[in-house]
């Protein structure tokens, strides 16, 4: 190490580079975090969805294109969440109702979204990428004003306070209502769930398509607010992520937001880096994530955990 | 076991993976051979006929005429010596394919292939400028097996994952192929990069130490190599102990453990052979085709495969022709596309649909073949509902 | 909703011309190659315990399963308090206040008490824990026994589960009750216990369906019996002839309705009836010891308990039986031997020599065999033909491989052989194994393990589910192992233990409790066993409800 590089390593606690490390965390972590608990909806249900990657990619472009013609971010959320969703009709359709392999479907819907996304930016711009505005954000009064981190973490757009507050949500719905004790009942143990005289299918489903809905949203923030733009296969593996995530949470709400904002940090790290004076190569940057989640797994696979009705179709009479 | 609802506990991967059962069928009539044959060319075909029609339809939404496209692929993929690019195309592809099948059939998912292939194919393209002095033969045989190592290498941590706490390989494999791919790039920037160029991409090999083509032709042996390899994957699969156990553990996981295979180390071996293969793969296609690697390079061979494997049924022979009509698709589609103004990631699109048209075929098969309805219960009522109330409401 | 005990019902048993709560005219259900029930009609009072007796695969848990919404049938009709309906979904039962209690339970393992019973509960979106607590105080108070709200379902002793599921099925305001099978996990204890139960729910005008294939205990519970052959209804007792004709006169009666009128040898019929007295084996001189289990400790499995300190000898000549109630560690003992479950403590040897490092390959090998209880899950590869399936644990092995190539002829003859020996009904030795019936399968599994050289050979509910003709062939190849070989045959079915065993060992809990020998007091004496422990269920019955305050 040479001695630039030590002056350069002593800034890296400086002001800015803990703004861009927390502040880039969070951009990178909404996506992830909307997605992943979208995920731990339908996994909780005894649905894995595989296909989370290319309803993100519908979300992102959807959102994007929405949010291009129209000029209102929040028409871009909800297109973005339509679009995830149109995605899992197909897992709902496919998987739920028929039975079929949800690893199959899941690969087939995450090749069609990278696919079709890809083609239609293709079609409508050609090579250009066309930039968006800055979306608007809501300040907390008060804490956006604390030093440092005042005016990175708390001055954010309504999404994000909305996200936070949905992860209570969330908590609270599979503890204490009877939608959250259906859910779990369908990954559980589906049969019981029958006897009950709930449907599963039923049940599987609107968690199949809350969680496209989710993805989508995670999506269209990707493209919305932390790109700026739409392109081809950018969520970049960050589907993938939200599962493992959701797996290692054990489906927590909570520990998801935890996880979340941890990758996001270490998807962030490659700013926070450069303007520390340190240049590592952006692939290594880009592998970070990924040999985290290895690490992850290495350490803790033995604490993760699946409901055991997970990928497993239901049909009544069929044991 | 009171009564007849019982039925074979069903775990939901092996839904598709329903290979044949090995040895010879029992005294079948003959009309009930040809009905079986018939059935089996309808499943075979009827998606991939399918998801070009929906491709051709998708092709008229975004203006573009679809029997050009078409036609433009059949130029771009057969005619005018094209289809020795595609046999080319081929190599690499079947490689992939009958790693995929072998590790499918014992029910495991590896789907880390892009991680494997480029690793592989970033290890020779960086070691083989350092063999030019060895004879070329020496070379070629030395960077298949660093190529076949590296991918074997990178299914290291999803197999111990997987044979020690159970992880799913779904997830460990990907996050691995992440990782294969940054790795990739890392060696071809760093270490391997050409200095004498100016765009991050390694030293070309020189033509005499590239894979030699077959006489009378342009199209190199890896091709010979690869179609060895689904020969002889088949005959494994079909005819020897190993095969049979892969069948078990894929068939039903806790039988395997019940008879006494080693499940752990199948598991691992598994693992070894499928990125030895998919190694193969990025070899033929390196030491065959390209000659060196760019930077941030990912033809993305293995996505494509995947209906195609499960469209042979796991059977390499079956194999061999699927891949060369994808081949010739996606030779043809390169020239299509860019004649249409189109993402070459259209194709993705396409397989995508083979794939789903895949599932639903075959769902219709499995009904049929336990002489139940096409539909779940519940889909019928589903669809029947709303006819029978306008009924009622005509006849009151 | 007001609990059950607060309705007004009638406080006892109908009036004979009253509607029967439920009523099954002409039902006929087929599944692809079996008619299951063919114009079953049924009628079900209040009041009263009506018993559905039959064989297994008689049909009676498919009439059920047709009451409870879980099935459609092709054809007949059903009528609830004299109205015709349709009973498409388990919601529409539940509804209907036809309430089941299923032969596999449909308890929620990670789930509260308080929550499974609130599953499905669809009033709101906030689940009422209060309200949840308080009903089920009731119902216990009703039942006369104790639950923890808030304990897991899956901590709890089978007998306690069961009494979770009754109230489960109770909760919604039940007119009916189906019991499908309720005793095959329990103890002779914990049945008395249920007995009891099912005696205050008929005295509140509940009429009760008990699915039973056991003759006594539907001579022991039912108010009236019907029975099933073949799916077919072949007589009903009716209530008064139950309660006055002789007992040996009813059984008589039901054999033949059971099994025909061809009538069956005296001695295969003679279990069903009544409990068969200990048989002493002539003691045949017990040989060296074939297996030694010492301090065997291993772990348990999800909510299976693992072993605990066993330690246990099977002599050559021998048939050592394992008593005890399902869930107890029957299947990690079984698996500790057969070398698929790792020991964390202890040794198991086999003919002397430690064993307990061998994988189950090398175990299979030396002649230590393992028919295993769960058939299709792990016994046989449903998708692979009969013969492969035959040669399974011999995959590799000459001749049927020879260095690593399979020998398809080699195979084909042995399996031929086998198939014939152990007369295995299948079209041919190419046809899946999944498609053969489940005595078949059980065929086939004995004589894989019975097969190549076999010496000790564990038994894991080898007769389960099967017929009467199977399981008699099945319990004499056991007897058979006396001649130089050796058997443990871990069972729940106490009746099969004393009609096979030299001795019975009893396991609770993980644990050996204790060992005792064949003969007339056997019986007793196993059962003293098996309640001796706190984990079996049996818990002290609290007053009845009219005692309290």
């Amino acid at each position: 190490m040479n001695l630039l590089h030590f002056a350069a390593a002593s800034n890296i606690f400086s002001k800015a580079v803990l703004t861009s490390l927390i502040a880039g965390g969070l951009v990178a972590g909404v996506p992830l975090m909307f997605t992943a608990l979208g995920e731990s909806i339908s996994e909780r249900a005894g649905v894995l969805n595989l296909g989370l990657e290319g309803m993100m990619l519908l979300g992102a472009y959807i959102g994007f294109i929405a949010t291009y013609y129209v000029h209102s971010a929040t028409l871009g959320f909800i297109a973005g969440m339509a679009g995830g969703a149109i995605g899992s009709v197909v897992m709902v359709v496919l998987c739920v109702w028929l039975g079929l392999d949800q690893i199959v479907v899941g690969i087939a819907i995450t090749l069609a979204g990278g696919g079709i996304t890809s083609v239609l930016q293709g079609a409508q711009f050609g090579t250009s990428y066309p930039r968006l505005g800055a979306p608007a954000t809501a300040a907390i009064p008060g804490l956006d004003k604390i030093p440092v981190l005042g005016p990175s973490l708390f001055n954010q757009p309504l999404l994000v306070y909305i996200g936070f507050a949905f992860a209570g949500v969330l908590v609270w719905i599979y503890a204490k209502t009877n939608v959250g004790l259906n859910l779990r009942a369908a990954g559980e143990k589906p049969e019981a769930l029958d006897a009950a005289g709930v449907s599963v299918i039923a049940t599987r489903s609107w968690a199949a398509m809350a969680t496209g809905a989710l993805a989508g949203l995670g999506g269209a923030y990707l493209s919305i607010v932390g790109a700026g733009v739409f392109t081809p296969f950018m969520t970049q593996g960050e589907g993938y992520m939200a599962i493992v995530i959701t797996m290692l949470a054990r489906g927590r709400p909570l520990w998801i937001l935890f996880g979340s904002f941890l990758f996001g940090i270490s998807l962030s790290i490659a700013t926070a880096l450069q303007l520390a004076g340190i240049n590592i190569s952006i692939d290594v940057i880009n592998m970070l994530p990924f040999i985290a989640i290895i690490l992850a797994l290495l350490m803790f696979a033995r604490r993760s955990y699946l409901p055991p009705a997970l990928c497993i179709p239901y049909m009544r009479g069929a044991k | 076991m009171t009564d007849a609802v019982t039925v074979p506990p069903q775990t939901g991967v092996t839904a598709v993976i329903e290979p044949p059962p090995v040895g010879q069928g029992g005294a079948r009539t003959r009309s009930r051979k040809v009905a079986n044959a018939r059935d089996l060319l309808i499943r075979s075909l009827v998606p991939v006929v399918l998801a070009l029609v929906a491709g051709g339809v998708l092709l008229a939404i975004l203006g573009r005429d679809p029997f050009t496209f078409y036609s433009n692929v059949w130029q771009g993929g057969v005619q005018q010596g094209s289809w020795e690019d595609s046999a080319m195309r081929g190599a690499p592809l079947l490689l992939i394919g009958v790693g995929l099948t072998m590790i499918f059939r014992a029910n495991i998912w590896n789907l880390g292939y892009d991680g494997q292939f480029l690793v592989g194919a970033a290890l020779i393209t960086g070691l083989a400028p350092r063999l030019a002095s060895s004879p070329n033969v020496v070379s070629l045989v030395i960077l298949f097996f660093v190529a076949m190592g590296a991918g074997a290498l990178w299914t290291i941590i999803p197999a111990f994952l997987k044979a020690r706490y159970e992880t799913n390989e779904i997830i460990t494999t990907l996050m691995m192929s992440f990782i294969g791919v940054g790795v990739a790039n890392v060696l071809v920037k760093g270490p391997f990069q050409d200095p004498a160029v100016n765009i991050p991409q390694t030293k070309v090999i020189p033509l005499n130490h590239m894979l030699p083509p077959i006489p009378g032709t342009r199209i190199h042996v890896g091709v010979l190599v690869a179609l060895a390899a689904a020969l002889l994957a088949a005959y494994v699969l079909k005819r020897t102990s190993f095969g049979l156990r892969l069948h078990v553990l894929g068939a039903n996981p806790r039988a395997a453990a019940h008879v006494g295979i080693n499940v752990k180390r199948l598991i691992v071996t598994a693992f070894l052979v499928s990125g030895a293969l998919v190694g193969a793969a990025a070899a033929a296609d390196i030491l065959g085709v390209w000659g060196y690697m760019r930077a941030n390079w990912n033809p993305g061979y293995g996505d494509t495969v995947i209906p195609f494997v499960f469209l042979a049924r796991l059977n390499p022979l079956v194999l061999i022709p699927y891949i060369a009509f994808f081949a010739v698709l996606s030779n043809g589609g390169d020239l299509a596309a860019s004649n249409a103004n189109l993402s070459t990631d259209f194709l993705l699109v396409l397989v995508a649909l083979i794939l789903l048209f895949m599932t639903v075929i075959e769902y219709v098969g499995r009904r049929r073949d336990l002489g139940g309805s096409y539909l779940t219960p519940g889909l019928k009522n589903a669809l029947k509902a709303p006819l029978f109330r306008r009924k009622k409401a005509a006849a009151s | 909703m007001p609990p059950l005990a607060q309705r007004d019902r009638p406080k006892l048993g109908p009036a004979p011309d009253q509607a029967p709560a439920v009523e099954l005219l002409g039902i006929t259900k087929s599944f692809p190659g079996v008619l299951a029930n063919d114009n079953v009609s049924l009628a079900l009072p209040q009041g009263e315990v009506h018993c559905l007796l039959g064989e297994n695969g008689a049909g009676k848990s498919t009439l059920m399963g047709i009451l409870a919404g879980m099935l459609q049938p092709d054809g007949g009709r059903i009528k609830v308090n004299g109205e015709e309906t349709r009973i498409d979904s388990p919601r529409k039962a539940l509804d209907l206040g036809i309430g089941t209690v299923y032969q596999h339970s449909t308890l929620i393992g990670p789930l509260t008490v308080v929550e499974n019973l609130m599953l499905g509960e669809s009033r709101g979106l906030r689940l009422n824990f209060a309200e949840t607590r308080r009903r089920l105080e009731e119902f216990g108070a009703m039942l006369g026994v104790e639950i923890d709200p808030d304990v897991k379902a899956d901590e709890l002793a089978l007998g306690r589960q069961q009494q979770i599921e009754i109230i489960k099925a109770l909760w919604r305001g039940s007119r009916v009750l189906i019991l499908d099978e309720p005793t095959s996990m329990l103890t002779p204890q914990a049945v008395g216990e249920l007995q009891k139960v099912l005696e205050r729910l008929k005295s509140t005008g509940l009429a009760i369906v008990f699915i039973t294939h056991k003759l006594h205990e539907a001579l022991a519970l039912g108010d009236r019996i019907t029975v099933l052959r073949q799916g077919r209804v072949t007589g009903e007792i009716p209530r008064e002839r139950v309660r006055l004709s002789s007992p040996e006169e009813l059984e008589a009666e039901i054999v033949q309705l059971m099994f025909g009128e061809s009538g069956k040898p005296a001695e295969e019929v003679a279990e069903l009836s009544v409990r068969v007295e200990g048989t002493k084996h002539a003691a045949t001189t017990r040989g060296e010891v074939a297996l030694e289990l010492e301090h065997a400790t291993a772990a348990g499995e999800g909510s299976q308990p693992g072993i605990n300190d066993v330690s246990l000898a099977l002599h050559l000549g021998e048939v050592l039986g394992v008593a005890g109630v399902d869930g107890n560690g029957q299947r990690a003992l079984a698996e500790v031997v057969s070398g698929q479950r790792r020991l964390s403590h202890g040794e198991v040897r086999y003919l002397g020599a430690p064993v307990g490092k061998l994988s189950v390959a090398q175990r299979e090998k030396l002649g230590l065999r393992y028919v295993t209880d769960d058939r299709l899950g792990e016994g046989i590869v449903a998708s692979l033909p009969v013969s492969l399936n035959l040669v399974l644990k011999r995959i590799g092995s000459a001749p049927y491989w020879r260095r690593g190539r399979m020998h398809p002829e080699a195979i084909e003859q042995d399996a031929k052989r086998l198939i014939e020996r152990f007369d295995i009904r299948t079209p041919s030795s190419q046809a899946r194994a999944g498609t053969l019936s489940g005595g078949n399968i059980q065929k086939l599994l004995l004589a894989r393990e019975l097969s190549f050289e076999s010496k000790v050979v564990v038994f894991h509910k080898p007769t389960y589910g099967l017929d009467l003709k199977t399981t008699r062939i099945v319990r004499e190849m056991i007897g058979d192992l006396r001649q130089g070989r050796a058997a443990l045959l871990i069972s729940t079915d106490l009746d099969e233990l004393l009609e096979v065993s030299d001795r019975i060992a009893v396991i609770s809990g993980g644990r050996i409790v204790g060992v005792v020998d064949n003969g007339p007091t056997a019986a007793e004496q196993v059962g003293r066993l098996m309640i001796g422990d706190v984990t079996l269920g049996v818990q002290e019955t609290p007053e009845p409800v009219g005692q309290r305050a």
